[in-house]
Parts: structure tokens; sequence; C-alpha cells
């Protein structure tokens, strides 16, 4: 997406913007201090699942705001896969207007409670925000989009997007993660008739299953879908597009275009000797125990977990670092992360990193699993490791590791969760053999989240892009509704 | 949405269901099943769709209690709803015309077998059937298998009923009679494993469908896994049924066991009547 300057000079110039500006020097905007959010205590957080970010106050929000120079050019737009208007909202938190920042926020951002959440600023916005180039820390961006939309929220008068006078004309969304949600919102505004199809017993893809209550809470995900019915989306739960129906089957239906966000949801694993023993686990199946299931809950709820007393993680990533976090809360005497190259390499948030030594993890990065040996019930007890070095870099730029000759042990585990990354589900792929499809099982796609090979069928998200961000995921959901209805209107 | 229209009880322990689900009733096909789940607080388990009705649009599912979520199915009263039925999951048995089959049940995996059967005898095979069990209660769907299978020879461990024997003895007699092309079996990992060593001393190819433990059964959490010729598949959707002389049972028969403490405490639970009906 390109940033459109004209559009934004014309805001940053309206008379408040100016008077704004005004009111406060750069010199005295810069001598603020970047907010810091409010955190449980680690010690006390890592036994509980509640949230850990209790949000920052009204007051600070208005100084953060202050902290803002609506520069001319403002870099920190350029950042955001989705463009949002940053000094725009920004400058209506200052101004006291929560209601309009809302608005703003909300006019390229469907769902700036989960972003303000989830997303990695400080490799978005923030590392583009003026204030790096003075070596100060940028304006908390992110905590900002937060705050405004959980005092949108909160206030329970959230402003639900104009609705366009019903066309009649009926698509199908496959799949509820961010990509999904966020082309079934487009299309409402533009009077589509719109049914999302899930294949789980509930909406919000990673974000139910995967990202758990403690990083994101699911009330947000539960008023975000309450307001896409309102606009008038039908959701329908357990239904398999491709298996419960097939994609001909809807078109007979009246079904005339399809966005499919299936997402990237098949683990991967090793393949290591010992992989298969009990209490070895995809980060997939944790997770889905303890969040979708609430296996937290156990016996309460029915869905049980294994409590490990020694947890060791694979992987770097978020996904590894939700698991990690989780083992903990569950009770783990040690919780470890088990990454095969060094800190600077890992591509988890860095809040999440951040969070997750403070809870107590361990992490044993250049440590890379080879084996696992179970006990005479085929449950693991431990596991064979080696140290690694780091050599040249590879195709990712990262420095490629390497295992160190000789410097294989053994370690005492009981539960192993493996976050090494995710694949597309391959049931697209066959169900619709016509689609056009990478090495890497991705839907190929044009500019405008078409695919390339069948016109009535879009895509985006993680199964175009293999595992990616919630931003990302709806930014092509916005795209792909866009250039569906260009498509459906030329019919 | 997914309505009990007709609740039967079969055996001791085992329950017919014929619930509404009218998507699933017309895309589903033979060695397919669904994930069910009773109320908020429930767990996914898979079922096997034994049979479905295109024109009243219902499923019929067959569970045997054994623990906590199949406990709460056998109590389901008829009118109750099912919270949740996804599906029809899974790849579809290969049915063709081979000649001579023998579908081989086990205890519960009696269900799933059924509507194989059926569509093998469909296809136009002959088909002998080979029903086995711990004691004469278990034995189920006798008379519905006989309303189409060419044979139906039944065995039990304590002689309760039909011949006294393992179904094992059952597969080696009919071998033994005459030539076989086919065998599809159904039941514990340990009776699978078994009929799979069996029939592999003869050389005859032999499906089995693996009853794994499983979370979502979309491909999506890895909890199914089994080793299958070397490599490690989802039975979800590589599944349920593969060549029996490739399953590393012994492996499959561990993974079963990966719960029994917590399942233990579940079921003590409900059977304490301290959870005991549907939410
Ligand atoms: C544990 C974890 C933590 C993460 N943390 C972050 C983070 O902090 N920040 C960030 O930006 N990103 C994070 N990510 C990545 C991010 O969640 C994904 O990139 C994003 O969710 C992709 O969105 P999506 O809409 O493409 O698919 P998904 O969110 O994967 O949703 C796809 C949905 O489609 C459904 N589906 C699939 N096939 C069918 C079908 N045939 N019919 C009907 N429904 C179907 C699935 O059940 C699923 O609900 C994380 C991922 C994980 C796993
Ligand atoms: C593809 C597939 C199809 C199936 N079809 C049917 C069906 O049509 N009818 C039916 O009754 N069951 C079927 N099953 C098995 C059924 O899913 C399990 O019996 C059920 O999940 C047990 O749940 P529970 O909570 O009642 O018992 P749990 O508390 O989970 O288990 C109690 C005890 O039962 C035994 N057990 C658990 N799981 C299994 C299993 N999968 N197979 C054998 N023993 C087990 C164990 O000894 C365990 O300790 C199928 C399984 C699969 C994977
Ligand atoms: S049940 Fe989750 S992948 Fe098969």
């Amino acid at each position: 997406m390109s940033v459109n300057y004209k559009e934004l000079k014309k805001d940053r110039s309206s008379e408040w913007r100016q008077e704004l500006r005004n009111l406060l020097s750069a010199k005295e905007r810069l001598k603020g201090v970047r907010v810091k959010m409010s955190e449980s205590s680690p010690d006390e957080r890592n036994k509980n699942f509640f949230e850990v970010n209790n949000g920052i106050t009204a007051e600070e929000a208005a100084l953060e705001a202050r902290r803002c120079l609506d520069c001319p050019t403002p870099t920190c737009i350029s950042g955001c896969p989705v463009n949002i208007n940053i000094p725009g909202f920004i400058k209506e938190i200052e101004k006291g207007d929560m209601k309009n920042a809302a608005i703003v926020l909300k006019s390229t951002n469907a769902l700036p409670a989960i972003c303000g959440r989830v997303c990695p600023q400080e490799t978005q916005c923030e590392i583009k925000c003026i204030y790096n180039k003075i070596g100060e820390p940028p304006v908390a961006i992110g905590n900002l989009e937060r705050y405004t939309a959980d005092t949108e929220r909160l206030s329970g008068e959230m402003s639900i997007p104009e609705v366009a006078e019903p066309n009649n004309i009926k698509v199908a969304i496959v799949g509820s993660g961010p990509a999904g949600l966020t082309t079934a919102g487009e299309l409402a505004k533009l009077g589509y008739d719109v049914t999302l199809f899930e294949a789980l017993h509930e909406f919000g893809g990673v974000l139910v299953y995967g990202i758990p209550e403690f990083r994101l809470p699911k009330e947000i995900m539960r008023v975000e879908i309450e307001n896409l019915e309102e606009m008038g989306v039908k959701f329908v739960n357990n239904f398999i597009v491709g298996r419960t129906a097939s994609f001909d089957d809807l078109k007979e239906e009246g079904f005339k275009a399809f966005f499919i966000g299936s997402g990237a949801g098949l683990p991967k694993f090793m393949n290591i000797p010992g992989e298969n023993l009990i209490n070895i686990f995809s980060s997939n199946e944790y997770l889905t125990r303890v969040n979708l299931m609430k296996a937290f809950k156990f016996p309460e709820y029915d869905t049980p977990i294994v409590k490990g007393k020694n947890v060791a993680v694979i992987g770097g990533g978020n996904t590894a670092m939700d698991s990690v976090r989780t083992a903990k809360r569950l009770g783990a005497d040690r919780a470890m992360i088990i990454y095969r190259r060094s800190e600077a390499e890992m591509p988890a948030r860095d809040e999440e990193i951040h969070h997750a030594k403070e809870e107590g993890i361990e992490f044993l990065n250049l440590n890379n699993p080879i084996e696992y040996i179970g006990d005479e019930k085929g449950k693991v007890k431990q596991m064979k490791a080696q140290k690694m070095e780091l050599g040249e870099p590879d195709d990712s730029g990262r420095r490629r590791p390497r295992p160190m000759q000789g410097s294989e042990y053994l370690m005492d585990v009981d539960v192993v969760v493996v976050g090494i990354g995710t694949a597309p589900n391959p049931l697209i792929q066959q169900v619709l053999p016509e689609l056009e499809m990478t090495a890497w099982g991705t839907i190929v796609v044009n500019d405008g989240m078409q695919s390339v090979t069948r016109p009535d069928i879009f895509a985006g998200g993680d199964i175009v892009r293999g595992g990616a961000t919630v931003i990302l995921a709806m930014g092509d959901g916005k795209i792909a509704a866009e250039s569906m209805h260009n498509y459906l209107q030329n019919l | 949405m997914y309505k009990i229209v007709q609740r039967e009880v079969l055996s001791k322990d085992v329950v017919k269901l014929v619930i509404t689900a009218e998507r699933i009733s017309k895309s589903r096909k033979a060695g397919q099943f669904v994930i069910v789940k009773l109320g908020e607080k429930g767990e996914r388990i898979p079922l096997t769709i034994a049979d479905s009705d295109l024109e009243k649009g219902t499923i019929t599912l067959i569970i045997q209690r054994v623990g906590l979520t199949s406990h709460k199915f056998f109590n389901i009263k008829e009118g109750d709803e099912v919270t949740d039925i996804v599906g029809p999951l899974g790849l579809p048995t290969h049915v063709k015309k081979l000649g001579t089959i023998i579908a081989a049940g086990g205890g519960v995996g009696i269900a799933p077998l059924y509507p194989i059967a059926k569509a093998f005898k469909e296809a136009g095979n002959k088909l002998i059937v080979i029903l086995a069990a711990r004691n004469k209660d278990l034995i189920i769907l006798e008379d519905e298998m006989r309303e189409f299978a060419d044979e139906v020879l039944v065995y039990t461990d304590d002689g309760s009923a039909g011949t006294k024997g393992l179904v094992t003895s059952g597969v080696e007699h009919i071998i033994n009679r005459e030539n076989v092309d086919e065998v599809v079996t159904i039941g514990p990992a340990v009776m699978m494993k078994f009929v799979a060593l069996l029939t592999k001393k003869y050389n005859i190819h032999t499906l089995a469908s693996l009853n794994t433990i499983m979370v979502d059964g979309t491909g999506m959490c890895g909890a199914c896994r089994v080793t299958v010729g070397g490599t490690t598949k989802f039975v979800c959707v590589d599944g349920p049924e593969f060549n029996a002389h490739e399953v590393d049972f012994d492996e499959m028969l561990l993974r079963l066991g990966a719960y029994v403490e917590q399942e233990k405490i579940a079921y003590e639970n409900v059977l304490k009547g301290s959870d005991g009906g549907v939410e």
C-alpha cells in the first residue's frame, strides 16, 4: 500500500491541528518521557492467565500524545502495513476527543484493540518515528492505539461503521482469522451479503486458539465479532469449506465469490528420533488445549493437559514464547526456550521476550534438540541436544547456525513443545486443484489478492504469505475486499 | 441445531444416536467421521458416521462409553442438542470391487466398521463379517450386518456368544477356507496389531482404521500422529485408514495412554455424579 500524503497534508493543515501544534513548542514536546505500560508483577502473573499489560491511564495517554511532533512528513505511517493515520489519531487524543481518535484509527484498521496488543510495533511504525533519529525512545504508538480502542470498547458506545444499501450479492469468507474478519467487515460495508465459515467451534483463528488470554483476552475478540454481526455478517461455525460443503455446492447456493483466509495451521515437526513420544506436543496442540479448550481449568473443563515440571519449548518465535509462558503458568519449575540461533535472531516480539525473561523463563539459545528418549510407558524423559554456533548469513540474512562437534548432552524433560513454525493446511489444495500454489503450499495471487487461475477466488493472510502477522493478514483482507468489489461489479 | 431425533440403547454400554445434521448427511462418505462436543466445557472427540439418511437429513453415531465424554453421550436424551458437530472429516474409504472381503471388527470398532462393510457389499464384493468382543453384551450390530453380509461370524473371549476365541481365529479360519482379497479391520489397537501380523503372514492386503486421540480433527494440532511406513502421518487428514502392515501399532498403543491419569480423574468425577449430565 502506498501512503496518500495529499490527504494527510489536508488533515494536518486543518485549523485545530495547527492550533494544537502551536500550543507547545517542539522543544517542550521533546522533554516528555515515553510512557511505561503498567504490568502485573512477574511473580504473580506467571501463575495466572490474566492479561499482563494493564493499559495506560487517560493522563498518561494525554502526555504521550503530546510527545508526538505531528511531523510534516510522518515517516511512522510508512512503517505501518495498513498505513494508519498515526499522527491523525494521536492528535485527537491530545485534543481529548477519544471518539474521533477511534474513528480515525478504525478508518484504516478494523481491529485496533488487537493490533495494539500483538503488532510488532518496534519493527514497524515505532522504528520509523523521528525520535529514533535523535536517540530518544519513539512515541509509544502501540500503547496509544490500544488505549484508544479500549476506551471506545469500555465506553459501551462503539461506533459501528456505516453499511451501504444491501446489494443482495452473496459472498463467502473461508476462515475467521484476522484476514477473514477484515474482508468480511469491508464487504459488509459495501452492502454485500457476507457469510463467514469457520472450521472450529469458535471464531477468531489464531487469535482465539493460539494467542493466550494473558496477551489477548478473548473478550476483545467477542466484542469485535458482535460488531461484525451487527453489520450484517453471518457467522457459521463447525463448517469446513471443502468438506462440509464443496466450493461448487456453495456456488450453486448463490455465492458469487470467495475469500480464503484459511491460515497456516499445519504444525511442523523436526522429524528427529523420539518425536512421537507421549508429552511431546506441537505448539498448536498445546496452545489449543489451553486457550480454545480451556484445559488450564481441567477438570472443570473436560479437556486435559499435561503439566510438566521440566518443559522444553523448541523455537524462538511468538508461538514458542506463548507456549513457554503458558508452561510456566501451568506450574513448570523449569520452562525453557531451546533456540538454535542467538537472541538477536529471534523472530518474537521484543516485548514477549522481555516479559518471558521477567517471568523466569530460561533461554537456552544456540542449542538444538537432536533426539528424545522415553521411559517404559512411552513418555519423554530426556532430550539429547547439541550446542550451536553462528556461521555465514543465510538467505534470510540471519547467520546460519551450525552444530558444534562433540557438544551433545542430555537434559531431563517431561514435556516438550515444538514451536518451530507452521505451514498451510493442504485441504484447500486438495479440494481446489485448479488453484495455482507455490511449492510451500501457499496460494498464488495477483496484486488484488485474486487467484491467478480462478478469478472468483481471492485469498490473503497466512495462506498466501506462510506464517506472517496479524496486521499483514488484515491488510490483505482490505485489498482483497476492494478487488472483490471490483470483480463483482463488473461480472 | 444438531438435535437428537432418536436414541436406542444397543447394549449395556453402547448407544445409537440419530442426529439432525443436514449438510453432513449429504456430504459424508463411508469411512469418514465427525468431531463432536457437548456443552461449553466439553472436549472434542471423534466419532465415525455409522450411517446417514439423506431424506431426513440425519446422521447416525454409535458410541461406546469408555470415559467421561462417551459417558455423557450415553446419557443424552431424545430432543437434546449436541452443541457442536463438524465434519465429515478424514479421507473416505477407497471402496471398490475386489472379490472377497473380510471385515473384522472388535468391540467399539464394530460401529465404525458398519458403514465400510456396507459400502464394500454395495460395490459388489463378497462380504464376510467377523465380530469379536469380550462378551455377548459387547457384540453390537449383528442383525444389521446380517442384512447385507454374505456371512457373519461372532467370537467372544468367554464364549457367551458365537465361538469362544479371538477375532484372529475367525480371520484365519476364513483365510484357510477360501481366497480372500482384502481384510478391513477396526477395533482396539492391540486387536488390529494381531490381525495385521496374521494377514501379513498370508500376504493379504489389510486396511486398519485408527482411533487415535484427536483435538481439532482438521490437521492443525498433530495429537493424532502415528508412524506409518516409517513416516509420521496425521490420522485425521491422512487417514483414518492406513495399510495395516505399515502401521506402528506399538507406538499408537502407547500414545493412546497419554492422558490415562487425567481421564481417570474426570471419569471418577462424573461417576460420582459431581458433574453428571450435560450442561
Ligand atoms: C501462537 C501464535 C502467536 C502469534 N503471535 C503473533 C503476534 O504477537 N503478532 C502478530 O502480528 N502475529 C502473531 N502470530 C501470527 C498471526 O496470528 C497470524 O499471522 C495470523 O493470525 C494469520 O491470520 P489469517 O487470518 O491468515 O489466519 P488464521 O488466524 O490462522 O485463521 C485461519 C482460520 O481459518 C480456519 N479454516 C481453515 N481452513 C478452513 C476451511 N476449509 N473452512 C473453514 N475454516 C477454515 C481455521 O480454523 C482458522 O480459524 C502468532 C501466531 C501464533 C500461532
Ligand atoms: C476416527 C475415529 C473414529 C472413532 N469412532 C468411534 C465410534 O464410532 N464410536 C465410538 O464409541 N468411539 C469411536 N472412536 C473412539 C472415541 O473417540 C473414544 O472412545 C473417545 O474419544 C473416548 O472419550 P472419553 O472421554 O469417553 O474417554 P476418555 O476418558 O478419553 O478415555 C477413557 C479410556 O478409554 C480408552 N480410550 C480412549 N480413547 C480411546 C480410543 N480412541 N480408542 C479406544 N479406547 C480409547 C482408554 O483406555 C482411556 O483411558 C473413534 C476414534 C477415532 C479417532
Ligand atoms: S486431530 Fe489435530 S491434527 Fe489430527
